[in-house]
This record gives structure tokens, C-alpha cells and sequence, in this order.
């Protein structure tokens, strides 16, 4: 009796070990505390005084935010959905929108009281309308917009007799890369002090190149191809959001990435081998081993804090189109259709959409919130900073940017360029290629 | 050579002695579990924890994992039924083979190096010393997770700023893409993982070692053996069979291997350093294709099934030369 007792106590210990594991919450998530995830630990301080005020106007309501790298973040909000401990609410991404949508994960914004009033025309234009699904339904409150401008290290320019007027009028084309390509040229440095466009160039033993690389650009090629490509009037998909249809089997894509990792054989980029996690274009851009680098403004407090280096930024060269393009992309703030509090949650994205939070985050210098109040807070915080950000805000009030493509099945379209790409770049795959790839990707999304 | 042994004692068969050994036999099948509440009760208490873990843990994620191979499932919406076609899939997949290829490449030099450099520590420490100083340190790399490792040697091995490079560099000779030529990143991945557990697995031949009797030794020493006729005579036989289940092991673990490609090359370039683990993860994490990542999974299971019953029985694993 006694062993059958015993028995059925370790039994029923193991039992509650195993069920405690399942049943236990990690989000911490209550009737009084909102959860929320970020990546960027830049954006951290701004948030903090964000949810500082709101907790001010909600008594009661406790903001409690967690930060993770990029990697991290994905991974870890990923398992979370899977295991039921998301968080109420969390920065979302273009990239992987769909996908969470197709999972349906997301909360409809449209249909929560607190954030049914959030309306387009509050924020820079086409920011809002890209966080509307097939359904017709809001999933992300617009936070903040990004553009890609030309850094450039402001002593190698000088030195090679590049102003500032010149930079910000270079032209491109894919045959022989226009004036972008002859001042990259003239900007890389060989070993033995020979500029890219000067004879006797030894592009094997580079000291300084042209332009800093990001790897191979994936899908998207946002920091890398993207702005040449759309400045020759080329588009990711058919039509601007929720494509059906991809076009990297386009004639004037092929040509855009041909003449780009065309610039690594040149000596003017580095080769694939040079590009890895722990060298990236701001590593390249601070170690003096690039002159200039295709980065976000995301990353401008990063370019312009390296010691001992003076940088300087310039818009995207004019492409055959007449026009410069730059992509412009944007965060959101969704909450997750399992909150644990979505009353909460649904005050907190209300607030964290708000002019007044959108205000205090500009105020910080280190994103551009959504709203035009925002953006010109930011603005004047940055020339605070003695930082001129013209090249990033002009070709939104030019209205020459572009948006990141959206579309379903978007980690399977990832998981084929990327290869596809890093191909092309490091072991010089013909651009042709590209048609077979296009091809599986538009049969994925045909289905 | 000879071996020492004593002649087997005479036995001598007492009346009686036949009824004391049947009495004794009915005692213990008794006490194993004859009556209510013997030990066996006891037994299945001790085992009950090991047991949930192993049906937890082991048994169901590996039924269900196969069930889920012949679905097509996202985790979040339910699993729907959809018989073969994973593997239809899996089989016209290049870079499910390609993934496969770059897997034995990467198991064949980190074995092949590993093996080699691990018996040779492990004879070494054996015949030449018995400090326990150098043997902590022979482990110490075992001590630093994967993931670290992994990071360390990617900063040092980084093509431009890398020390590596900066001392290959200092010399007069070009850098080398370490990590990310697809030419070099396999090798360079076998070979960190092969420092990092190279130690543990010396330990463990060397543990083998140790059961070697000396005597053995001594008479091939009287016979005029050298130390190198000695490891190929008397080593090397007499230690396969630890040797075999170590072999077992590593190869199983070496084609696990995940973490340290995914810090140091994420699979590229170009799918160069893509291991099958990796492609699994991507397939089902980044694609929420755990159907698909489930059959790839099953087939490496089944790979390792076949590898490893191949390995023990090449190896005569569960033989020793010895007595």
C-alpha cells in the first residue's frame, strides 16, 4: 500500500514537472502589464520615455519592453507564437508582414476601439497603406520610415577632389555606370596609392575601395542593388503591394546587377570573401577600407559617431529613368491576436502612433517617426547633432522612393534569392540564372 | 607474445549442492517481482522518471516528427494529410542533395582530422605522461560552448581585419577567405570543431587506454616490439572497440553539427556550407515548413541508422580482443 502510494506521488510529481512547463508563461504578461519587443537598442531610450508618459495617462498600466538583436528577435518571437508566449504587442517588419498575416497572428487594428481612428493621411505618405492586408484590414500603426543614402568619408572625398555638389549629382546607367561609377573609381586606392581609374590600378590588392559591400542583397537589395535597379524604372512585382508576380527575370534588372557585382571584378567593390558578419559596411566605413557605403538611415548616429572619420551623406545617383529611387520602408507596432491584455495593448499602439510619442521618439535623433510632426522633430535633432539628413528626407518630399516588396510566401522567396544572389557575386554566376529563379518564385505564388 | 593466464580450478560436485542452488534460484525469482510489492514495484519507480523523460522527450517527438513528415503543417494552423509528397519533394530537391554533400564533407574531415589527432594525444598521454595538469588543458577548448567558439574564430579568421589574416598577411603572402570562400569554409568550420573537441575525445580513448592491461605491454616489450610496433599490435586492437563506440558517437554528433556553421558562415556563400541541420532549421523556422523539415529530418535519422549499424559492424563494436 505504502510502494502504491509512493508510486502514485512520483507519478503524479513527474507529471506536474512536465504539464508546469507547458503552463508556465514567460511574457509575464497580466491585467496590468503591457508586453512589448523592439530590436533596435538604439530606439530603446526613446520607447522608455514613450511608455514613461503613457504611463502617466494610464494609471494602473505598466509598459515592460524587451530588446533583442535582429536574429534574436525573429527567432524568439517565432517560438513565441508557437508556444503561446508572445508578447501583447511588437515592432513589425515589411519583410515578414505577409507571413504573419498568412499565419494569422496578428490582431486587425481596424476592428480594437483604441486604434480604429488611426488614419493614413496622419503619416508620411504610403507609410500606413503597406500595413493593410488582403482582407482590407490594419495590422501595423505606422512608427517609423527609413531611406538608403550614399555615406561617403568626407576626407577621401576631398582628398580625391569629390565636393559635396558633385556627389549629390551623380548620374548611373548600367553600361558603363555613369559619373557614380567614375567617382568610385576615383575614390578606391590601391596599395601602392593608385587610384581605380589610374593606370597601373592593381585591383587585387586594394587599400581603400569605392564603395563598402553588404553582402549580396538577398531579395530585396535595399543597401546594395535596389536603388540602381528602381532608378531604370523597375519594380520588385506587378503592382505596388501584394504583387502576384516578380520581376527578376526583367532585362533591366539582369542589366542593374550585372553592371553591380560587375564593380567586384573592377576592384572598386570588395569581392563576396571580404563581406562577413563581423565586417558589414559600417565596420568597412569605420575601419577606413571603404570610401563610401549604401546604408539606411537607421544607421546614421552609427557613420557619423567613428572616431577619426568625417562622414557626409548624398542622395542616390539619377538612373536611366531621369529620376534617382531610393526605398523607402517603414516599422510598425502590431499586437498579437493572443494578447494577454489586448485592452492594454490596444492603449499602448494607440499612444506609440500618437503625435505626442512620435514627437518624443523624433526628439531622440535616431529614427524618423511616422507622422510629418515626428519626422520634423527628428530633423532638428540631428542638426542639433551638427548632422544634415537632407539626403535622406529629399526624395520623400520628391516623391522618388520606392517601398520594399510585399507579397506572400515571402521567407520562401528569401530563402531563394539569397543563394541565388550570393551566387552571382562570389562565384560570378550569369545573371541569367535569374530567370529560373524568378520562375519557381512566381510558381510558389501562383499557388 | 604471450599473455599470463591461470588454468580453470577443477570443479568437484557435493551432494546436495544441486537442491541449495534451486532453493537459492526460487529465493531471488522471488524477490525480483514473484510476490506483491518485491522489488520489481520498487524498479519500475526508480525507472518511471528515465522512462517519462525517454516517452516525453524521445519516443513521441520522434513518432510524432514522422507522422508530421507526410503533412503539410505551419504549426499554428492544423496538420493536413498529405502522404508522400515530402519525400517526392525531398528527392527532387538540389539542394536537399546538396545540402546532404556538403554534410559528409564536413563529417569527413572533422572525423578524419579528429580521430587521427585524438589517438595521437590519447597514446601520448598515455606512454610518455601521466600529468594531470596537461590533460585539464588538452579539454580546456571543450569547456567554451559552440556558439562561442564559433564567434572567436570567425573574428580571427575575418578576411580583412581577422588576426589570422593580419599575420598571413605580414608574411608577404594574400589573405585567405577562411569562412567565406565556399572552397574554404567547410574545412575551416571541420577544423574549429575538431580544436574544440578533440580534448574530450582523447579523453575518452585515453580512458580506453587505461583499461589495457599492463602486463600486455610488458610482454611485448620482452618480446623486442618498439613503441610504434606496439601501437599497431597491441594499441590500436585492443582499444577498437572503445574506439568504435567513440566513432559511433562523433559521427552521429559531427552530422548533428548546426550551431557553429550558423554563427560563423548562416550557410553561404551560396549554399556552400548549408548542412542538413541548417536547411532543416531554415525549412521549418523560416518557412514554417515543418512537414517538409520533418521528412529531411527522417531521412537523417534513417542515414544515421544505417551509418551507425554499419560503423558497429565493421567495427565489431560489442567484441574485445582482450582475454
Amino acid at each position: 500500500m505504502r510502494l502504491r502510494a509512493f508510486t502514485a506521488l512520483a507519478g503524479a510529481l513527474a507529471l506536474s514537472l512536465v504539464s508546469g512547463c507547458s503552463a508556465g508563461s514567460s511574457s509575464g504578461s497580466d491585467a496590468h502589464t503591457v508586453t512589448y519587443w523592439l530590436w533596435d537598442s538604439n530606439q530603446l531610450p526613446a520607447y522608455e520615455a514613450c511608455a514613461k508618459d503613457f504611463e502617466k495617462e494610464n494609471p494602473g498600466l505598466d509598459v515592460r519592453i524587451t530588446q533583442m538583436g535582429w536574429n534574436d528577435y525573429w527567432t524568439k518571437l517565432t517560438a513565441s507564437f508557437i508556444a503561446g508566449t508572445q508578447p501583447d504587442v511588437f515592432t513589425d517588419h515589411i519583410q515578414k508582414f505577409a507571413q504573419f498575416a498568412d499565419l494569422e497572428v496578428l490582431a486587425p487594428l481596424d476592428r480594437l476601439p483604441h486604434t480604429r481612428a488611426i488614419k493614413d493621411a496622419d503619416y508620411q505618405p504610403g507609410l500606413a497603406a503597406s500595413w493593410v492586408g488582403q482582407d482590407g484590414h490594419r495590422y501595423g500603426a505606422p512608427k517609423d520610415w527609413d531611406t538608403v543614402a550614399l555615406f561617403y568619408n568626407k576626407k577621401m572625398a576631398r582628398e580625391a577632389g569629390l565636393t559635396a555638389g558633385r556627389l549629390n549629382n551623380l548620374t548611373w546607367n548600367p553600361e558603363d555606370g555613369g559619373t557614380f561609377e567614375k567617382a568610385i573609381a576615383h575614390l578606391t586606392l590601391d596599395r601602392n596609392g593608385v587610384r581605380g581609374d589610374e593606370k597601373g590600378f592593381d585591383k587585387n590588392h586594394v587599400k581603400v575601395y569605392g564603395l563598402a559591400t553588404n553582402d549580396a542583397g538577398d531579395g530585396d537589395g535595399q543597401t546594395q542593388w535596389s536603388a540602381f535597379a528602381a532608378s531604370m524604372g523597375w519594380r520588385y512585382t506587378d503592382q505596388p503591394a501584394w504583387g502576384t508576380h516578380y520581376n527578376y527575370d526583367d532585362k533591366r534588372f539582369k542589366a542593374a546587377i550585372d553592371w553591380y557585382f560587375g564593380l567586384a571584378k573592377k576592384g572598386y567593390l570588395p569581392p563576396q570573401k571580404d563581406f562577413s558578419q563581423t565586417n558589414g559596411p559600417d565596420v568597412q566605413f569605420g575601419s577606413g577600407t571603404a570610401a563610401t557605403s549604401l546604408n539606411g538611415s537607421w544607421m546614421i548616429k552609427t557613420y557619423y559617431g567613428f572616431k577619426g572619420i568625417q562622414a557626409g551623406t548624398a542622395v542616390t545617383p539619377v538612373g536611366p529613368s531621369g529620376k534617382r529611387a531610393t526605398m523607402m520602408n517603414g516599422l510598425a507596432d502590431s499586437i498579437t491576436k493572443h494578447a494577454r491584455n489586448k485592452p492594454g495593448a490596444e492603449k499602448w499602439v494607440a499612444y506609440l502612433a500618437s503625435h505626442a510619442c512620435q514627437r518624443t521618439v523624433g526628439e531622440h535623433g535616431i529614427v524618423f517617426p511616422a507622422t510629418k510632426d515626428g519626422t520634423a522633430a527628428a530633423v532638428a535633432a540631428y542638426k542639433k547633432d551638427g548632422i544634415d539628413v537632407t539626403a535622406f528626407t529629399k526624395p520623400v518630399a520628391d516623391k522618388t522612393t520606392f517601398s520594399f516588396p510585399i507579397t506572400n510566401y515571402a521567407a520562401d522567396v528569401y530563402a531563394l534569392m539569397r543563394p541565388a544572389m550570393q551566387d552571382i557575386y562570389a562565384n560570378d554566376a550569369p545573371v541569367g540564372g535569374l530567370d529560373r529563379t524568378n520562375s519557381q518564385i512566381n510558381l510558389l505564388l501562383s499557388q | 607474445m604471450t599473455v599470463a593466464s591461470s588454468s580453470p580450478p577443477t570443479r568437484v560436485r557435493l551432494p546436495g549442492a544441486e537442491a541449495a542452488r534451486q532453493k537459492t534460484k526460487d529465493r531471488i525469482r522471488e524477490r525480483d517481482g514473484g510476490g506483491n510489492g518485491g522489488d520489481g514495484a520498487l524498479a519500475a519507480v526508480f525507472i518511471a522518471p528515465a522512462l517519462l523523460g525517454f516517452l516525453v522527450f524521445l519516443l513521441w517527438p520522434t513518432l510524432r516528427g514522422i507522422y508530421l513528415s507526410f503533412t503539410r503543417f505551419n504549426l499554428l494552423t492544423p496538420a493536413e494529410w498529405v502522404g508522400l509528397d515530402n519525400y517526392v519533394r525531398m528527392v527532387n530537391d538540389p539542394i536537399f542533395w546538396g545540402s546532404l554533400k556538403v554534410t559528409v564533407e564536413y563529417v569527413v574531415i572533422n572525423i578524419g582530422v579528429q580521430t587521427v589527432a585524438a589517438l595521437a594525444i590519447a597514446v601520448l598521454m598515455q606512454r610518455l605522461t601521466k600529468s594531470a595538469l596537461l590533460r585539464g588543458i588538452v579539454l580546456t577548448p571543450y569547456l567554451v560552448s559552440n556558439v562561442v567558439a564559433g564567434i572567436v574564430w570567425l573574428w580571427m579568421l575575418d578576411t580583412q581585419l581577422g588576426i589570422g589574416n593580419r599575420v598571413i598577411g605580414a608574411f608577404g603572402f594574400d589573405h585567405i577567405p577562411f569562412l567565406t570562400d565556399e572552397t574554404w569554409a567547410i574545412p575551416t568550420i571541420a577544423l574549429i570543431n575538431v580544436w574544440r573537441h578533440v580534448g574530450y575525445t582523447a579523453l575518452l580513448l585515453f580512458a580506453g587506454l587505461q583499461a589495457i592491461p599492463a602486463d600486455v605491454y610488458e610482454a611485448a616489450k620482452v618480446d623486442g616490439a618498439s613503441e610504434w610496433r606496439m601501437f599497431w599490435r597491441v594499441t590500436l586492437p585492443l582499444l577498437r572497440p572503445v574506439l568504435a563506440v567513440v566513432l559511433i558517437m562523433t559521427v552521429i554528433g559531427s552530422f548533428q553539427v548546426f550551431d557553429s556553421v550558423a554563427v560563423t558562415t548562416g550557410g553561404g556563400p551560396a549554399n556552400a556550407t548549408n548542412v542538413l541541420q541548417l536547411y532543416i532549421y531554415g525549412s521549418a523556422f523560416g518557412r514554417f515548413q515543418f512537414g517538409y523539415a520533418s521528412a529531411m529530418s527522417v531521412a537523417l535519422l534513417a542515414v544515421l541508422s544505417v551509418i551507425t549499424v554499419i560503423q558497429y559492424r565493421l567495427t565489431r563494436a560489442g567484441h574485445t580482443d582482450l582475454g
